[in-house]
């Protein structure tokens, strides 16, 4: 049987990536769960629960929608996968509810999680508030100033939001922070990690989480056109679970391509940038080998986009893999061409998506010039993985 | 026979190991408090190697370790500072650190230098059991080095057992569910040491994490073969102007 691309080894590792990097002091947490995230998964009570919630909880299935403008003014078939009409918005609460649910079985009493955008800190709230469950996300001091209006939601629903000053005061920091409250607190605590990072069993796990939007593109696909594939399916990378969860079930049909779309910030090379395949290296930070930015010493760089999910040093190494055996085809957006593209979605189809979004929006002015797609591909997939509510301060001041 | 086995065939009560931050407070200081720890009374030094995103440690390490990286520290300049050190240091040296910086070195570099300089051991809180014996167990063994495994009060039995077979040296037991530089009383402490000296270890066991002074000392240290004490030290680094007075003050703190 060939090695599926989907699933990594019994240690975690997809190909050279992965693995559990992490403290004695988080490994007997780290163990029980990877020795019941499967068999919890797959309980047909789980499951039950799980599906019911995405359905009348979070609203799906998420319409895929054709994007008529859009395609006229590429030339290609454009379908919107509409994560932003998901309950709060973006994509990340597939993988609260699954872990929540995980959380409780696990005999859990309290949740902790980190945030970047604040997309997963608000989604995490939110099904702790549904459970009746402690709360706790760690956000950078950055980004508490430039997402507050998740920051209110996540106090409105119950939350404690601790601001994170250390280092970067972005996402990489408040990981550190929370794994080292999960340090201090392993009995009781669960933490929703928010992407498809961490040491093993986490990216797999969120991985499958967050799977059901390629399961349902797949599905909506062949009932709209009669197709069984797309040609290409285009999803932004920060962590990268909803590239994750909009790759997974093609990542072994080889002929659809998987274009990552990371964040270049002021340009790949402007020393302010984000872009973790072009400017990373083979290292190990939050508990997984993977690729990551860093300097000669291994001194972890502090990234720049300024889109808060995506302004984040390294990857999950499912994408390191996929990078790795160029089975992914890695592009980055600037800053400026994600606003652009943030503009162009707003105004030809009358949806706002958010900044991290945006950059996947933002690469379709350049797949022709820069030859990614084959002459014959027609039908693209982007994940459209959040709305922009959130970032409308930003967006005011370079309209 | 290591420098670490003949230190506690020498002595196995009450061994004080100390940490400090290579490149903190200031770029060179590294000799002066190795120098100034050995003739204080400390009976081994743990040289910590500054990481950007040190998980497991608390404020006091982590500030530490950003202030000995805009000092300019990095495995380069360390090698540099300590690799005559034995003509001063006759006492166990340890290195102690996160896996990423060591494997931007290259693993086997990074033991063959360590192990040319003199040191006697290597904690890498981040390295798997898994890898270290798939991958890196005969580098270690090559250069002649201990590797220090951490347990702490979640660690099973077995798996303290595990760890203990895979370490040499001593086996580092963490004192509670908790990150350097906590404060916090850990109710179940004695029954977790009482646990751990049950299985008939074959490494002596040293207690870290949370021992601040004379006292934490001394009780972590009534059953155990020592402590090591890291973040108190660097607050006392902190204050002082002179390292050597800084250090010697501290050593004899806890000592006298
Ligand atoms: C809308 C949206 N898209 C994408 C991301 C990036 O995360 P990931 O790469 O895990 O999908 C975030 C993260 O905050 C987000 O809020």
């Amino acid at each position: 049987m060939t090695k599926r691309f989907s699933e990594p080894d019994e240690n975690g590792y997809y190909g050279s990536f992965g693995g559990a990097y992490i403290p004695e002091m988080l490994h007997r947490n780290v163990e029980e769960l990877r020795t019941r995230y499967l068999d919890i998964m797959h309980e047909p009570e789980f499951q039950q629960e799980f599906q019911l919630l995405l359905k009348d909880y979070v609203g799906r299935p998420t319409p895929l929608y054709f994007a008529k403008r859009l395609s006229e003014r590429y030339g290609w078939d454009i379908y919107l996968k509409r994560e932003d009409l998901c309950h709060t918005g973006a994509h990340k609460i597939n993988n609260t509810i699954g872990q929540i649910l995980l959380a409780i079985r696990l005999g859990k009493k309290r949740i902790i999680a980190e945030t970047g955008a604040g997309q997963h800190g608000v989604a995490t709230a939110t099904v702790c508030a549904l459970k009746g469950m402690e709360c706790v996300v760690f956000m950078g001091e950055k980004d508490i100033q430039r997402q507050a209006p998740n920051v209110a939601r996540m106090k409105m629903l119950g939350a404690k939001v601790v601001p994170v000053t250390s280092g970067s005061r972005t996402l990489k920091d408040a990981t550190n922070e929370a794994i080292r409250e999960w340090i201090n607190d392993p009995v009781d605590t669960h933490y929703i990690i928010g992407s498809v990072v961490g040491p093993h069993p986490y990216p797999d796990m969120v991985a499958r989480f967050q799977s059901v939007i390629s399961a349902e593109i797949r599905v909506q696909l062949k009932e709209k056109t009669g197709k069984e594939l797309p040609d290409a399916v285009i999803a932004c990378v920060g962590g990268g679970s909803n590239a994750a969860g909009a790759f997974y079930h093609f990542l072994d049909e080889k002929n659809v391509k998987l274009i990552a779309v990371e964040a270049a910030g002021l340009g790949v090379n402007s020393g302010s940038s984000a872009a973790t395949t072009q400017l990373g290296t083979v290292g190990i930070l939050h508990g997984s080998k993977s690729l990551l930015m860093q300097t000669r010493d291994g001194q972890i760089v502090e990234p720049h986009s300024i889109s808060a999910g995506l302004d984040y040093p390294g990857i999950g190494p499912l994408h390191a893999h996929l990078f790795e055996t160029a089975r992914g085809i890695f592009l980055s957006a600037t800053d400026e061409e994600s606003l652009a593209g943030a503009l162009e979605l707003s105004r030809t189809e009358g949806i706002i998506p958010a900044l991290e979004t945006a950059h996947a929006i933002a690469v379709l002015s350049t797949l022709r010039e820069k030859k990614v797609l084959d002459e014959e591909d027609r039908t693209l997939v982007i994940c459209l993985s959040g709305r922009g509510d959130k970032d409308m301060n930003t967006y005011m001041e370079h309209l | 026979m290591s420098r670490l086995e003949k230190l506690f065939l020498k002595k196995n009560k009450g061994i004080l190991n100390i940490y400090f931050t290579a490149g903190f407070p200031e770029l060179n200081t590294v000799m002066p408090i190795m120098e100034a720890l050995q003739s204080g009374g400390a009976d081994i030094i743990e040289l910590g190697m500054p990481y950007s995103d040190p998980l497991a440690d608390g404020p006091v390490i982590q500030q530490s370790s950003q202030v000995a990286l805009a000092n300019g520290m990095d495995l380069d300049n360390l090698f540099l500072q300590i690799t005559n050190m034995r003509k001063a240091i006759s006492i166990p040296v340890i290195l102690m650190g996160y896996m990423n910086p060591v494997l931007q070195y290259g693993f086997e570099p990074f033991c063959a230098k360590a192990a040319a300089s003199g040191v006697d051991g290597l904690i890498l809180p981040d390295l798997p059991a898994h890898e270290f014996e798939t991958i890196y167990a005969p580098v270690i063994k090559k250069y002649g080095l201990d590797m220090i495994f951490l347990v702490s009060p979640e660690t099973s039995n077995e798996r303290v057992m595990k760890l203990d077979a895979l370490s040499s040296g001593f086996l580092y037991a963490v004192s509670s569910s908790s990150i350097t530089g906590s404060s916090a009383v850990y109710s179940g402490f004695d029954a977790y040491i009482d646990r751990l000296l049950s299985l008939s270890l074959k490494n002596p066991v040293l207690v870290g994490f949370g021992i601040s002074d004379k006292a934490g000392f001394q009780k972590a240290t009534a059953k155990t073969n020592g402590g090591i004490i890291g973040s108190a030290f660097i607050k006392a680094l902190s204050a002082g102007k002179d390292v050597k007075a800084a250090t010697k003050a501290f050593v004899s703190s806890i000592l006298q």
